[in-house]
Parts: C-alpha cells; sequence; structure tokens
C-alpha cells in the first residue's frame, strides 16, 4: 500500500523518548526484534515519524533504509497522526457485499476528507482497513476501539454526531 | 505444576464432569456438584463487539443479588459459530440457545430462567422453539449437520482456565506422545491419518513432518501460520480464541516429532482477543510445566513465543511469514530450498496453520483410522468454514469433507436472505474462484474445489446472490491483490495492476471484446511466471468468473450494461411512473436535486409522479430505500 509522509511537525516528549529507549534495551539482542519495537514504538507515539525511525536505526545499529523499508511495507504502521476519532470502515468482502464502499462514501462526503486523509482540526481520520473479522456484524466500521456494526448509510450521520459534540 | 501422567489425569477426572455437563443433550442429568447451572457466554470477536463482556458483567451482578452464585457458573467461551445471531448465550444443562441478547435482557433471563425455571421464550433463538416445547442447540438446522473436530471446544470450555482443557482430555495427547512413543511413530500417525494443511494448498501435513525431522539434529523451529489474511475468513482467530490450549499442545507435539525445542505463533495483530488469550494459555501451560524443560518428566523441553503480524497479506504465503518473523519486509523466498531443509533463520522448519495443528491432538488420542472415516477418498477429516456474505447464518462451520456446497448453504447456512436467488460462492478468498449456481451439488473437498477453478484456501465461503456483479467481484479482488503485492517479482508487480487497468475499463463501460483474450492471457503468465503462492493464484478470481460468467463479461462490453446494478457508469436510476405514489420522499433524500415532479398522474393515484434527471443523478442510491413500500425506483 502506498504510504504518505507526513506533514504534521513531531512533538515528541522526553518521556516517549524514555520509554522507547527501555522498550530498545528490552530487545537487545533478540532475533528478529526489529518488528516487535516498531510495533511497541507506535504504541507510543500513536504514528511513526521519520524522528522516531532515526532513532531506533541508530540504537539498534540497523541502517535507516532497513527500518523504514520495514516500516512502509506492512499497513500496520502509520507514518502519519491519526485523528482523535479515527474511523475504519472495514472493506473486507462480507463487508464490501453488505455495501460498505456505501458507507465510505457517506463518510467521506460528511466528513469532507478523503479515505487515508485527517480532518484540519485532527479530530477525524478515516481509513478503509481489511476484514476485521466481525463478518456476522457486516457491514462494519469502527471508530477508535468502537464497533458499529450491520450499519446503512443513513446511520453514518448519527455516529458522527457523537463525536462531534 | 504438573509432573507427570498420573497429575494430568487427576485433574482431567475432576473437571471432565463439568465438560460433560455442557455437551450433554437437553434433559439428561448429569451433576456438578452443587452446581445446578452453566451459563455460557461467547466472547469471540463478533459477540465482544456487541457488548458480550458487559452482558457477563451484568449477569454476574443479577446472579450475587438473586443470591445464586454457587449453584450458577457463569463462562465466557470461544465463539460458539452462530456469529449472525450475537451475542449469544447458552444455558446448560438444558442447552438452551440465547439470540442476540442485550444487556438489558441479563437481568430477566437471571429472574425468569435461572431463579424460575422457565426459559424466556421471546430471546430464544426463533429455529429453537416449536410450540410449547424448546429444543437444544444441537437439534437446529445450524449445527445439526456440523461435526466439530477442530472446533470441539470452541463454546464449550473457558478458554482461560487450562483446567476446563485438560477435562476435556487436554494434552493426554502430549502425555501419551512424549512418555510411549517415538518420534517416528508420532509422524507414521499423522502421515497415516491422511490430513493436509488447512491453510490453503493442502499439503500433506505428515510428509513435511517427515522432512523436517529427517534433517541432521540440531537446532529446528515448529511454526503457526496465524496470519490469516483472507478477507471474510475468520476460523483460525477462532480457535485462537476459543481453544488456545489445543494448539499449545499440537505445537509441543510436532517439536517432539521433528527434534525441535522452540515454537513461534505468528498471528494477526488485527486479533487482539486472541492473541492475549494466548499469550495467557502459555502462560499458564509454562506454570503448570507443560511448556519448558522436563515435560512430564521426561528429557524434552519445548517452548514457544508469540510475534505480532503487522498487516500484509503476503505474510500468509510461508516463506514470507518467516522472513517476517526473522524482523525484515515479508518478502517470499524462492523454493527450494524448503522450510523444512532450510527454514527459520535458516534451520530446518515446519510451518502448520492453525486449523491444521487444532485435529492433531484428536488425532494422537483416536487414532488415525478414526480420522480416516471422515472425508472423501483424497481429503480427509472436517474443514471449517466461514460463511459471509449473501447468507442468513454468517458464522463458523465445521464440516466433514465432501458435504455438497448446497447443503452449507441451504442447510447449514439457513439459504440466502429476502428471497434472492443463489449465484455463486466464492471460496479461498483472492487466491481463489467462484463456484457457479450450476455446480451446487459440488462435493467440497481440496481436488474438487481445484478442478472448478477454485482452491481451498483456509476456509472462507462468501456466498453471493444476483445483486452481485461478478466483474465488480474480480476487480475488488485485483484492487486487493495489488495493494497487497510485495513488490519483488516483476509478473505479480506489475502483472497485477494491468489486470486490474483492464477490469476498471471494462467496468466503466469503455472494454472491448480482446480485451477478454489480453486478461485470460496475461493472467496466465502471471500464474506460471510468479515467484509465491500470492502471485501465482493471483489472477484466479479473474480467470474463475471469466469461465463461469463471461455473458457478465460481455454484457458490460458489448450492451454497456451491468445486469446486477452495480457498476455505476453501466445503469441509471428510473422511476416507474405508473408505480410511482407521488409522495415525494424520494427527492428529500437526493442530495444532487435530481429529482422533480412530473406532471404525470398514474391511473387510480391522486399526486403527480416523480422523476430522475440522469444528468444531476450522482448514483449513490440514497432514494431507493426510500421507496421500499411502492418499490417504483428501479435501476435500467
Amino acid at each position: 500500500m502506498k504510504k504518505k509522509m507526513t506533514t504534521v511537525a513531531f512533538n515528541g516528549t522526553a518521556e516517549q523518548l524514555a520509554k522507547l529507549d527501555e522498550l530498545i534495551a528490552k530487545h537487545k539482542g533478540e532475533k528478529g526484534a526489529l518488528m516487535p519495537i516498531l510495533q511497541g514504538a507506535q504504541g507510543i507515539y500513536g504514528y511513526l515519524p521519520i524522528e522516531v525511525q532515526k532513532h531506533i536505526a541508530l540504537s539498534m545499529d540497523v541502517p535507516l533504509s532497513e527500518v523504514y523499508g520495514v516500516a512502509t511495507f506492512y499497513s500496520q504502521f502509520i507514518l502519519n497522526p491519526k485523528g482523535e476519532y479515527a474511523v475504519a470502515v472495514c472493506l473486507g468482502t462480507a463487508c464490501y457485499v453488505k455495501g460498505a464502499g456505501l458507507l465510505m462514501d457517506k463518510l467521506e462526503s460528511l466528513l469532507g476528507i478523503k479515505n487515508g486523509e485527517i480532518s484540519d482540526d485532527r479530530k477525524f481520520s478515516l481509513d478503509a482497513t481489511r476484514c476485521i473479522g466481525a463478518c456476522g456484524l457486516a457491514p462494519v466500521l469502527t471508530v477508535n476501539e468502537e464497533v458499529y456494526g450491520r450499519l446503512t448509510p443513513d446511520m453514518i450521520k448519527g455516529i458522527l454526531d457523537k463525536y462531534n459534540k | 505444576m504438573i509432573k507427570n501422567v498420573a497429575e494430568l489425569t487427576a485433574i482431567r477426572d475432576t473437571y471432565a464432569n463439568k465438560i460433560h455437563f455442557r455437551k450433554h443433550d437437553a434433559g439428561a442429568e448429569v451433576s456438578d456438584g452443587n452446581i445446578k447451572k452453566h451459563v455460557l457466554i461467547c466472547g469471540g470477536t463478533g459477540c465482544t463487539s456487541s457488548k458480550s463482556v458487559q452482558i457477563k458483567a451484568k449477569m454476574e451482578e443479577a446472579i450475587k443479588e438473586a443470591g445464586i452464585q454457587d449453584e450458577v457458573q457463569v463462562v465466557l467461551t470461544g465463539c460458539f459459530g452462530l456469529c449472525a445471531l450475537g451475542p449469544i448465550v447458552i444455558v446448560y444443562p438444558e442447552g438452551t440457545f440465547y439470540s442476540r441478547i442485550e444487556i438489558k435482557d441479563a437481568e430477566t433471563i437471571v429472574k425468569e430462567h435461572l431463579v424460575g425455571g422457565n426459559p424466556v421464550k421471546s430471546l430464544l433463538y426463533s429455529e429453537t422453539v416449536k410450540g410449547d416445547e424448546i429444543l437444544s442447540l444441537n437439534e437446529t438446522a445450524f449445527y445439526k449437520k456440523q461435526k466439530r473436530v477442530a472446533l470441539r471446544n470452541c463454546g464449550v470450555v473457558d478458554p482461560e482456565c487450562i483446567n476446563e482443557y485438560i477435562g476435556t482430555n487436554g494434552y493426554m495427547a502430549l502425555a501419551k506422545v512424549v512418555t510411549e512413543m517415538t518420534p517416528d511413530e508420532v509422524i507414521n500417525t499423522i502421515l497415516e491419518s491422511g490430513i493436509r494443511g488447512r491453510g490453503g494448498g493442502g499439503f500433506p501435513t505428515g510428509r513435511k513432518w517427515m522432512f523436517a525431522a529427517a534433517q541432521p539434529k540440531g537446532q529446528k523451529y515448529v511454526v503457526c501460520n496465524g496470519d490469516e489474511g483472507d478477507p471474510g475468513a475468520f476460523m483460525d482467530r477462532s480457535i485462537l480464541e476459543g481453544d488456545p490450549h489445543a494448539l499449545i499442545e499440537a505445537m509441543t507435539i510436532a517439536g517432539y516429532a521433528i527434534g525441535a525445542n522452540q515454537g513461534y505463533v505468528y498471528v494477526r495483530a488485527e486479533y487482539p482477543i486472541a492473541v492475549n488469550r494466548l499469550q495467557a494459555a502459555i502462560d499458564a501451560a509454562r506454570r503448570e510445566g507443560l511448556l519448558g524443560k522436563n515435560i512430564f518428566g521426561t528429557d524434552f523441553e519445548f517452548d514457544m513465543q508469540i510475534r505480532l503480524g503487522a498487516g500484509a497479506f503476503v505474510c500468509g504465503e510461508e516463506t514470507a511469514l518467516l522472513t517476517s518473523i526473522e524482523g525484515n519486509r515479508g518478502e517470499p523466498r524462492p523454493r527450494p530450498p524448503f522450510p523444512a531443509v532450510k527454514g527459520l533463520f535458516g534451520k530446518p522448519t515446519i510451518i502448520n496453520n492453525v486449523e491444521t495443528y487444532a485435529n492433531i491432538p484428536q488425532i494422537i488420542l483416536k487414532g488415525a483410522d478414526w480420522f480416516k472415516s471422515m472425508g472423501t477418498e483424497k481429503s480427509k477429516g472436517t474443514k471449517v468454514f466461514a460463511l459471509g456474505g449473501k447468507i442468513t447464518n454468517t458464522g463458523l462451520v465445521e464440516i466433514p469433507m465432501g458435504t455438497t456446497l448446497r447443503e452449507v448453504v441451504e442447510e447449514i447456512g439457513g439459504g440466502i436472505p429476502n428471497g434472492k436467488k443463489f449465484k455463486a460462492a466464492q471460496t479461498g478468498g483472492p487466491s481463489g474462484g467462484c463456484i457457479p449456481a450450476s455446480k451446487y451439488d459440488v462435493e467440497i473437498d481440496y481436488d474438487n474445489l481445484i478442478a472448478q477453478g477454485s482452491m481451498m484456501g483456509s476456509g472462507g465461503l462468501i456466498v453471493m446472490d444476483e445483486d452481485t456483479c461478478m466483474v465488480d467481484l474480480a476487480k475488488f479482488f485485483l484492487e486487493f491483490t495489488v495493494d497487497e503485492s510485495c513488490g519483488k517479482c516483476a509478473p505479480c508487480r506489475i502483472g497485477t495492476v494491468r489486470l486490474l487497468e483492464i477490469l476498471t475499463k471494462i467496468t466503466e463501460g469503455n472494454g472491448e471484446m480482446e480485451d477478454l483474450d489480453k486478461l485470460e492471457e496475461l493472467a496466465n503468465y502471471i500464474k506460471s511466471a510468479s515467484l509465491c503462492g500470492l502471485g501465482q493464484t493471483a489472477p484466479n478470481p479473474v480467470l474463475s468468473t471469466l469461465a463461469n460468467f463471461r455473458d457478465e463479461y460481455i454484457a458490460h462490453i458489448v450492451d454497456k450494461k451491468c445486469p446486477a446494478g452495480v457498476c455505476k457508469n453501466l445503469f441509471t436510476y428510473k422511476i416507474d411512473l405508473d408505480k410511482c405514489m407521488g409522495c415525494g420522499l424520494c427527492a428529500k433524500q437526493c442530495p444532487a436535486d435530481a429529482i422533480s415532479r412530473t406532471d404525470y398522474v398514474a391511473e387510480g393515484h391522486k399526486l403527480a409522479s416523480m422523476q430522475i434527471d440522469a444528468s444531476k443523478c450522482v448514483k449513490c442510491g440514497a432514494c431507493l430505500p426510500s421507496c421500499k413500500k411502492f418499490n417504483a425506483i428501479y435501476k435500467g
């Protein structure tokens, strides 16, 4: 999947950096540790800014190209920050067959952003995801950890309103 | 700490009754000491998404209030399979099946059923209510034809309680293997059973083990492929969530058979519940000495850890998965050398998927002949399918190989909703193909599916009705493979993009007849020249829809029509002037102001009919549901 580099300025804290160093130290000498470290780093920062990737490369003594290569290969790793409310529409087969594409259209028009973008106030971000496995509830979308299932496009506005207060 | 087989047997005997209590048919007398009722609540991903954990909490609260906490055991289990009806609650010993429960229903069930002794009929799954009689879940069409081997404990045991697993004869197979059998005997049993890999190609599992065992002694690995990436497939997740100890036991057995002391389970990070339960199970097995050194007092040692995937479909391909565990971009490697010779970190490795492993302990305990007695000549045992798409009983089913597609869809799956007709079933995900209605009676096994231009894959089974456009479907899968192609080899990286371009052209109404030949030619090149399974199977959705639904492609190209009314460029919304009552609801829904009133009043109607201006219409379809009552809006 193509990945856009973020234009949002990096604002990591010293506390986050300390956590990151602790994480790297924990995996020191372990075979194949880069993935777990990137996963942990994303947990700390919410995404993988290039500054963080550089720090990991230096600390682990691996080329930045390798870190960047892994970070861009897997769709779980994101280089852009997410909105306060991350909306994700499942476009797995079961959801797609049941009209998830229409949910996406509706969200794009209501939020005024496209799939993969973040609103200017950083309140909402919108993404399509692979099957999240809740096929019994298709079509499904998630807002952060909250799952909404058996949806129709006219239910979208009501869901967004809950977060728009 | 379980030090020997006798200690394991003692635990088994204590807990077996609990399990028996839940497996027994309605009304039979089994006692579990003071406990009179077991309340099982589904804690699978589907039901958790609709708040089953909160329902459990509410129920426990109500049970305490009623003062019956010593008589009722509440268990959060793995998936029952019938996800369409979630959240599901089952009460034993009766086997009463409550469906689509809400938090507010918890108190009612406790008061009326658990205290009062009267099942709450209004909350029961309608199929289990026959007049005054209440049937147990095993008598419903959904469960009756199933044969649960890999899923035998899902929805029966508490996945976070190792003793309940032991109560189902859990870890007895491991005990038997390390204390009574030689590694060769284990491999022979697996070979003899005829089990084939449940994750994709269907390679005989025993042969993989034999090759790895034949490598010189030294560091070897056992790997589990839990990177279930096919959209619509969730059988591995259900086993990890519902019966994680079965996987641990099976991998340990595999370790003994090939001489490995370390296992890795590669699981999708998108499966947080599965990951947590598996980790808890690994910790519990370590505490009990079932992982680690001196297992059952022997010299055999084995341990395992979880590695999380990060959302790359190609990592379901075995060599790519190994590269990913090594911490790299998950790109596949050429085979040979096969992983059994040179796998993880360059060492001999066996790699099987979750469902395959889940069968292993049963084969050891019940014998190869028992396993062979199920299935068809070349496909033994059972297979789990995830039913999805346009089908009433969305969920997880396990059937003996050789069951027909019609039985799965019509009987177990409850048919297609809204009176629509079966058009095709898609199996094998993006690597598979479509089985059309004319092959509805095909017996499902590895070889029959391949003969139909599809494949078993990991077991996703998506049902389509007449509203699905097969060209659009092929395009959907190609979009997926284009996204997920790792880019290492050109046939897949470039070829799939070209396929997608041609398909897009056709769905937009710009196709030409010669495009069909181009699609076929290119598809065959990609199949024969790609490096790994992803690329070699990526053209299957195109080839199988072309073979079975060529007329739909021709309709798109020659008539410029999409028969299913899906491809937006190839149909318009119209209003049947004589059916239209002129209520104007549709005009209110239209975001593009494309609907206006005509001056035509149909016979017997009071208001003038509405019409759609095709030049303004954006084909969002918002008007369609507003006319459900009169059905005057149609695609044409």
